[in-house]
């Protein structure tokens, strides 16, 4: 009976090692002396180390980033919505680099991709071989005239972006005007956008809980939309628009928001017949987005594109700058057509660090991104529509056939809530 | 999504759950499906009187793994909105139902004096 036992739990030991998860680590190392330079500990920093850390051996990886704070972004809205305390987004930098790597806690001053140099905060001098720009982006509060971050939580203004523990101001305003009714103005940026999905989720979210708190008939809900569609992707914006007019929300069309009177609760919007004023009892601020400035400060931008943003030049396929081969960006600061969102960054990292590795190797990699992105849009609490496409606006569902792109779904909210933050998690450390 | 693997899932569940959890509540659950066929083998067949004790526990089990779903997560019945939605509720409650069938028919095996009826 013991021999059996011990035979069964042989067997079960045997059993788990199989099971084990198989990592891209697994893969053999590629022996370098290549020093590499990351700039931005954010999503796709952090991704971009630690599986650069898989899989070289030797290689001097520095990280830049002056951030003792990691924020799991696409928890803002759930944060927002009163369903997770700000505490949610919020972990430590540290927690998830490789500890064979180095961490320069300042911020980038200065980048210089001729001389392969970048100066930090503190004046020190940085060089390398090769070079991933992770920086993110940043929101320019100062564009709208009138705003401040200050403003957050009072006078019905909020703004989802701004960071945790703004969302968790956000909700304070949302919650209190879902409970007395008025005006409730939604807008979005006239730039690229980090996940242009979650504006319109969160009028969703603010006329879920007014619907649920009887108020929806004291309130209006006004989106203001900065061209001539809901969302970029022609199919999702039909679809989109479909369920604006079933909830009953006032579309406005090329209204692009640009100042704030917060005394006053108007809202200024430049629209091509001149500028147009609107009240407004709640709104979620949403600011235009850029590079940072030590980005737009450098030789890395489009010289032809986006110039009043600054988008790192890279080829949309390969993520390595055009101008400088040895240069990669990933995440937000890439300048893409699309794909400025957390699951943008889970394909287009294993791609740089194939790209990357294979040309330490003096090979070409046929790895590519293809502009996946995924955007699970909430349309109330407990339901989502699961939206995935690439460059074409081709719809590129994950479970074609079982889990429809276009349709309310509990699954969808079911993967939002349980599984998306996990799947982030593993992708920070390069196991996803 | 790119690259959806094994691997990719069990990074997913250990993230969700703890590495230590997730492998302790996997090898918990193959102990008791171990020990039900370590006793269908011991019996040499499926003891029919205790199993169908066990499956009056069924729906208790269908019925506690909707609700546990629906506590952890801010969603309720009203939120199902198409036929994968009713699929993935069914899902989980045949989860819910066969986990506890199995558990209580080994724990009823496992019960002094059940097992002398069994062999009977």
């Amino acid at each position: 009976m013991l021999t059996n036992r011990r035979q069964f739990l042989g067997l079960s030991a045997a059993g788990a090692t199989v099971l084990l998860p198989g990592s891209p680590a697994r893969a053999e190392k590629l022996p370098t002396k290549a020093r590499i330079v990351i700039l931005g500990a954010g999503a796709a920093g952090t991704a971009m180390a630690n599986r650069l850390a898989q899989r070289l051996d030797g290689a001097k990886i520095t990280i830049i980033d002056a951030r003792k704070q990691h924020l799991y972004q696409p928890g803002f809205t759930l944060i927002a919505a009163g369903l997770k305390p700000a505490g949610y987004s919020v972990s430590a930098t540290s927690d998830w680099l490789p500890s064979d790597i180095e961490w320069i806690s300042e911020a980038a001053a200065e980048i210089d991709p001729t001389a392969r140099k970048v100066v930090t905060t503190d004046g020190k001098a940085v060089d390398y071989d090769y070079l991933v720009v992770a920086t993110g982006l940043k929101l320019d509060f100062d564009a709208i005239e009138g705003m401040s971050l200050d403003l957050i939580g009072k006078d019905g203004i909020g703004s989802v972006y701004a960071g945790p523990d703004y969302a968790a101001k956000t909700w304070t305003a949302m919650d209190r005007f879902t409970e007395t009714g008025g005006v409730g103005l939604f807008t979005r940026p006239a730039t690229e956008m980090k996940c242009a999905g979650a504006p319109l989720k969160y009028t969703f979210l603010t006329d879920d809980y007014a619907r649920k708190k009887g108020t929806r008939g004291k309130s209006e809900i006004i989106y203001a939309a900065n061209n001539k569609t809901l969302f970029g992707v022609p199919i999702v914006n039909e679809k989109v628009r479909m369920l604006y007019e079933d909830r009953g929300f006032n579309t406005v069309y090329d209204h692009v928001m640009k100042a704030i009177d917060p005394g006053r609760k108007i809202a200024t919007f430049a629209t091509p017949e001149g500028d147009t004023e609107i009240g407004f009892d709640f709104t979620n601020v949403i600011p235009p987005m850029r590079a940072p400035d030590v980005i737009r400060d450098s030789a890395l931008p489009w010289a032809d594109k986006w110039t009043d943003q600054g988008w790192v030049e890279v080829d949309q396929y390969t993520m390595r700058h055009r101008r400088f081969p040895e240069v990669f960006a990933v995440g937000d600061v890439a300048g893409v057509p699309k794909g400025k969102t957390a699951a943008s960054v889970k394909w287009q990292v294993p791609v740089a660090v194939e790209q990357l590795v294979a040309q330490i190797d003096g090979r070409e990699s046929a790895e590519t991104y293809n502009g996946y992105t995924s955007c699970p849009l909430i349309t109330q609490v407990g339901k989502a529509m699961l939206i995935e496409f690439d460059y074409k606006n081709n719809l590129t569902p994950s479970f074609p056939g079982i889990i429809a792109p276009l349709e309310e779904l509990w699954i969808s909210w079911l993967m939002k809530e349980i599984a998306l933050k996990p799947t982030y998690n593993a992708m920070l450390r390069g196991r996803a | 999504m790119k690259d959806v693997s094994i691997g990719m899932f069990i990074a997913v569940f250990e993230e969700i759950f703890g590495a230590g959890l997730f492998w302790g509540m996997v090898a918990v659950a193959g102990l008791i499906l171990l020990a039900f066929v370590w006793q269908i083998l011991r019996e040499h067949r499926l003891e029919s009187r205790r199993f169908l004790r066990a499956e009056l526990w069924a729906p208790v089990g269908a019925v506690a793994a909707i609700l546990f779903v629906q506590f952890v997560t801010n969603s309720g019945f009203s939120d199902i909105g198409g036929p994968i939605d009713v699929i993935v509720l069914i899902l989980i409650g045949s989860a819910g139902a066969i986990g506890l069938t199995i558990l209580t028919y080994v724990l009823l095996g496992l019960l002094p004096g059940r097992q002398k009826e069994a062999g009977r």
